[in-house]
């Protein structure tokens, strides 16, 4: 991130990671490397749920270089301040690669091998040790200034419905050309959900090269969902108003706000200096392992693995989650969602659709919000312990020139 | 942006669809390009109203923006859905499909 300290200060005690940067939250992760390891890592993580004790992992046994370096980039995020790793012993998830790099970071990081501890019940009572130790060692964390181009934002859809695009998504869009204005990087992905957009799109881009980048980039998401069979449309959005892709794709577009697109990330990719981002996470090359997005969850995970610190969730119909690592702030453009789901809903910006606010209103009280999120405020599905993840098979290649913007 | 009625949305002035802004019960009538239509079912908040007659093969203009094809010709006042327009891209998935029940 660039040095300019002079954008607004969010909070005066961040913490401060040995690598320099900052997060908003101090989370100990306890990470199954395989599903083996799934049911012991939850019992280790289940008795710390209200401490800022969160569970990840990875299912397959199989070897995936984009699972090891989410996995390398989620246990060094700004909110992450220790690891504990469960592997059961056999699976081919390495192990000491990602314990070793993970504390080259300057975080502590353990492991535990079920089948060397001596199976379930020892491992879980050494499991609980360790986060002990490992919660101990977070709370020692030192704390620091941090001000808004340190932050990044992430943002998703889910369950949509017509009001998304109506109403939560631009209130999304009109809160991160508020952020972007003051320095921070903001986040937008979904490129199946841009189909139909890639003239836009590019017309936005930054650079000439960008723009390429980002129209290949739909394209991409066309082809890939086109042989999938399916686009990105679940029966709940025709319920909820929406008939096509496309129709649901301008809807998601308008949570990129108006501003230029400054970059183009894979999962994993951190942006270097603040400014507007297209995540991409569809896979490349053939169609291997399935969908490139499962569910909300997975391309929320993904939006962290980039280092958001925060995600910003429109949901129409009304989704329920959180996330382990990074809050989840729900906006929700449907008044009818917000009166049913009050207690899961962050900000109405159905509030739109009554009448009784206008589009900068419902952006100015995202953005406010999210830096009282950031500020250590709890969203709604925080207080209500949601802490989802999702991570599956996929492929990438590295982003190539003329994908980041240029850092003076 | 005004509608001719207060429950429906108009995006934008060159749209041919307008937005349903609140839920209404079966047998609401809304004014729409000077007539009276009466709506049968229930109309839920976010659907799509057409704004004006619409030929089959014509786009389906949202927001300045294509989000389909009418698949046959749509009357000024009807619902716009799943039933007369389709996507340019890819085609939409139903629950029915998935079980084998064809609607």
């Amino acid at each position: 991130m660039s040095t300019n300290s002079t954008s607004p200060l969010i909070r005066s005690d961040a913490f401060l990671r040995p690598d320099g940067r900052k997060g908003i939250r101090n989370i100990v992760v306890v990470a199954y490397l395989v599903e083996c390891g799934h049911h012991v890592a939850r019992e280790i993580a289940w008795r710390f749920r209200e401490q800022e004790v969160h569970l990840i992992g990875f299912s397959g046994c199989y070897p995936n270089a984009y699972a090891y370096r989410m996995m390398k980039t989620l246990c060094t995020h700004p909110n992450v301040g220790g690891s504990l790793f469960i592997s059961l012993g056999c699976e081919s998830f390495d192990r000491r690669n990602l314990v070793k790099e993970v504390r080259e970071s300057g975080r502590p990081a353990e492991v535990l091998v079920i089948q060397q501890e001596g199976g379930t019940q020892k491992t879980i009572a050494a499991g609980v040790e360790k986060v002990k130790a490992l919660r101990a060692l977070a709370d020692q964390c030192p704390r620091a200034p941090m001000h808004i181009h340190e932050l990044i934002v992430g943002t998703v859809c889910g369950g949509s419905d017509a009001t998304s695009g109506i109403a939560a998504n631009p209130g999304i869009g009109h809160a991160f050309d508020l952020m972007v204005s003051d320095g921070a990087a903001c986040i937008f992905e979904e490129t199946g959900e841009l189909i139909g957009c890639e003239a836009v799109l590019e017309a936005r881009a930054a650079t000439p090269e960008l723009a390429k980048i980002l129209h290949e980039s739909v394209d991409k998401a066309a082809k890939y969902y086109g042989i999938m069979g399916h686009g990105s449309f679940a029966p709940g959005n025709a319920e909820g108003g929406l008939t096509t892709i496309e129709e649901k794709s301008l809807g998601a577009y308008a949570k990129s706000g108006t501003g230029p697109i400054h970059g183009y990330l894979k999962p994993a990719d951190v942006p270097p200096t603040g400014g507007l981002y297209l995540l991409d996470v569809v896979p490349d090359g053939e169609v291997r392992f399935g969908f490139p997005n499962i569910n909300d969850t997975q391309e929320i995970g993904e939006l962290i693995a980039c280092g958001s610190h925060a995600i910003l969730f429109a949901s129409g119909r009304g989704s329920v989650v959180g996330s382990a690592i990074s809050p989840v702030i729900k906006v929700t453009g449907n008044p009818e969602t917000y009166a049913r789901m009050e207690g899961d809903m962050d900000v109405n910006a159905g509030r739109l659709l009554e009448g009784t606010a206008t589009l900068p209103d419902i952006g100015r009280e995202i953005r406010d919000l999210t830096m009282a999120v950031a500020a250590g405020k709890r969203s709604k599905s925080e207080e209500l312990l949601h802490q989802e993840f999702v991570m599956v098979y996929k492929s990438f290649e590295p982003i190539g020139p003329g994908c980041l913007p240029v850092v003076r | 942006m005004p509608s001719d009625d207060p429950r429906l949305l108009r995006l934008h002035s060159g749209d041919n669809i307008l937005i349903v802004a609140r839920s209404l019960p079966a047998g609401a009538v809304l004014s729409v390009g000077g007539a009276q239509v009466r709506h049968a079912e229930p109309l839920p908040l976010g659907f799509k109203i057409a704004a004006r007659d619409i030929k089959a093969g014509e786009k389906i203009v949202k927001y300045t923006t294509s989000v389909g094809s009418a698949t046959r010709d749509i009357a000024l006042g009807e619902v716009v859905h799943l039933h007369n327009m389709k996507s340019d891209y890819i085609p939409t998935w139903t629950r029915e499909q998935g079980s084998g029940h064809e609607h």
